[in-house]
């Protein structure tokens, strides 16, 4: 699903055509995600989780190692082969990126006509997802005319709307009160139990004590990985994967023994009164 | 219905690319273009005209014609293989002409005229005349041809530079495009790689540009061919005399019609293709 293998990322430095390097962002990153799992990405500011996750949505591709996404080897795949496996894969950003002269409808629907959905059958699904995150009275609104959690649902049904695989957040809640990032932490957990494998980075902590999930911890680019259980050598066993850590701190935020047993175990999710 | 409008245009590419700068400079381009073709067009026929015409006759004049030494010089000349016809001139005629200005006396010697026409402008008349000279002593030869030749390569250079203008016109067209293109390309920058992160090929978003700019690039040149069908009209007219035309056409069939009604057509091509090319090769620049 997603493997990253002794990744080593730097950002050209210097300008752009002078072809010197700035410092490794990430050096030696290796884990793996299975398919269909929910995992935070932490990390203090700095720490290299945008990098990480703009390396898994295929917006950058590794200096050194190799990215495995979908079955994609990103580091040799050609462009042309990236772009098919940019639209299975759904990405929600902070700061929204949403088509400023382009309706919520028109907005949410880009990914479905990228794809070459015909007109009538789209409409259907952009109006159901969009009743989903609660906007079906505003599909004709632009986004200069929604509040900033209406932006970051549309934001959502856009990531959501062409049934991801991957479902990528960076930062997700950064710009929501503590209400609408719960909300929104559901409607992402509710994908996840749909199918999709989920990557969360965050820095807000009651979000993750809310939502306890395995999680990818980061520090100066570099993955905080106390026993290896991640490491590509290691084995992927479910038991292992969901190790707890031995030691205690922002990485030991609860380690659910088994995902899906836990899915079951949070009976509000299924019907979760915010999803409305 | 705002929304049905754009939803075909999620680069925005109508308010990106919109106003009339572009069309307006496409279609000062496309005049120009309109009047090379035009001056083209009637280089060539000048050149044509001129070569085919006057360019191919020459005349001999022979003193002392009797009729023998006029027989005697048009054997001559029939042999020769560069010479296509040669015809004497009729003395009943030739007296006709020159009366008014020699009266009619008839003591007054006047030469025999032979007219040539020969198979291949180029022959030096020269060389026809020192053969001529053996046959028929005193024959000469006129080569009224060489003027005309000259205006003829005038013509053709004339020409030549018409379609270097043309050439011109276009790189200019094309470059236009390019700059337009990567003010679209400035504007759009955060749809473009919105669009790129949802997993658009380069192809579809080159497409779109390619298609709007082709538009306004053939809107300007349907525009400016439209303004120079009536200025071109006017040079026609005023040209018609050396064409040996005048009075009996009208003016608007001279036009270069096919050259003008491509305009648009190739205006059309020159901006998609340039806007393909360089949005492809900004693309390259996003993984």
């Amino acid at each position: 699903m997603v493997r990253f293998e002794a990744v080593g990322l730097r950002y050209p430095g210097g300008g752009p055509h002078t072809g010197s390097w700035g410092p490794e962002a990430l050096a030696d990153v290796t884990f793996a995600l299975p398919p269909g799992s929910f995992t935070w990405l932490l990390g203090p500011s700095g720490a290299g989780k945008s990098s990480v996750l703009r390396l898994m949505h295929l917006a950058l591709r590794p200096t050194r190692g190799e990215v495995h996404v979908l079955g994609l080897r990103s580091s040799r795949a050609s462009r042309a082969a990236l772009a098919p496996v940019r639209q299975r894969i759904g990405v929600v950003f902070q700061d929204f990126r949403l088509l400023p002269y382009l309706s919520a409808f028109d907005n949410v629907a880009l990914p479905l006509r990228l794809a070459g959905r015909p007109e009538a059958s789209l409409r259907a699904d952009v109006n159901e997802i969009l009743r989903w995150v609660g906007l079906d009275g505003k599909a004709a609104s632009l986004p200069p005319e929604l509040s900033g959690g209406e932006q970051q649902r549309v934001a959502i049904a856009r990531a959501v709307v062409h049934r991801p695989a991957l479902l990528v957040a960076d930062e997700p809640t950064g710009n929501l009160d503590n209400r609408q990032a719960r909300r929104l932490l559901a409607l992402l957990r509710e994908m996840n139990r749909l199918g999709a494998t989920v990557v969360v980075a965050t820095h807000d902590e009651d979000l993750v004590a809310r939502f306890p999930a395995p999680a990818l911890v980061l520090r100066d680019g570099r993955l905080h990985d106390l026993d290896g259980a991640r490491g590509i050598g290691a084995d992927l066993a479910p038991e292992r994967f969901a190790a707890p850590p031995p030691a205690a701190g922002f990485s030991g935020v609860g380690y659910p023994r088994d995902e899906p047993a836990e899915d079951e175990k949070l009976p509000p999710r299924r019907r979760d009164p915010e999803l409305g | 219905m705002a929304r049905h409008r754009y939803s075909r245009d999620p680069l925005g590419l109508r308010r990106a690319l919109s106003g009339w700068l572009l069309p307006g400079l496409v279609a000062a381009m496309a005049l120009l273009a309109a009047l090379a073709l035009a001056g083209a067009q009637g280089a060539a026929a000048l050149a044509e005209r001129w070569q085919r015409g006057a360019a191919a006759a020459v005349t001999v004049q022979i003193p002392d014609a009797g009729a023998a030494r006029i027989e005697r010089a048009l054997a001559a000349l029939r042999a020769m293989p560069e010479v296509a016809e040669a015809q004497a001139m009729d003395p009943q005629r030739l007296a006709a002409l020159l009366r008014p200005w020699l009266g009619t006396a008839p003591s007054l010697p006047v030469p025999g005229v032979v007219e040539l026409r020969l198979r291949d402008a180029r022959v030096d008349p020269v060389l026809i005349g020192d053969r001529l000279a053996e046959a028929v002593p005193g024959a000469l030869v006129e080569a009224h041809g060489l003027w005309v030749q000259r205006l003829a390569a005038l013509a053709r250079s004339l020409q030549a530079l018409a379609l270097a203008v043309l050439a011109l016109v276009g790189l200019v067209a094309a470059a236009v495009v390019a700059v337009a293109t990567r003010a679209g390309l400035a504007a759009r920058r955060d749809a473009i790689e919105v669009l790129h992160g949802l997993g658009a090929q380069d192809g579809d978003i080159a497409g779109r540009f390619a298609r709007r700019l082709g538009l306004l690039a053939a809107i300007g040149a349907l525009l400016g061919a439209a303004a120079a069908v009536p200025a071109l009209a006017l040079l026609i007219d005023l040209a018609g005399p050396w064409l040996g035309t005048a009075g009996a056409m009208d003016s608007l069939a001279g036009l270069p019609w096919p050259g003008l009604l491509a305009l648009p057509p190739v205006a059309f091509l020159v901006g998609w293709a340039t806007a393909q090319a360089t949005v492809r090769r900004w693309l390259r620049r996003l993984p």
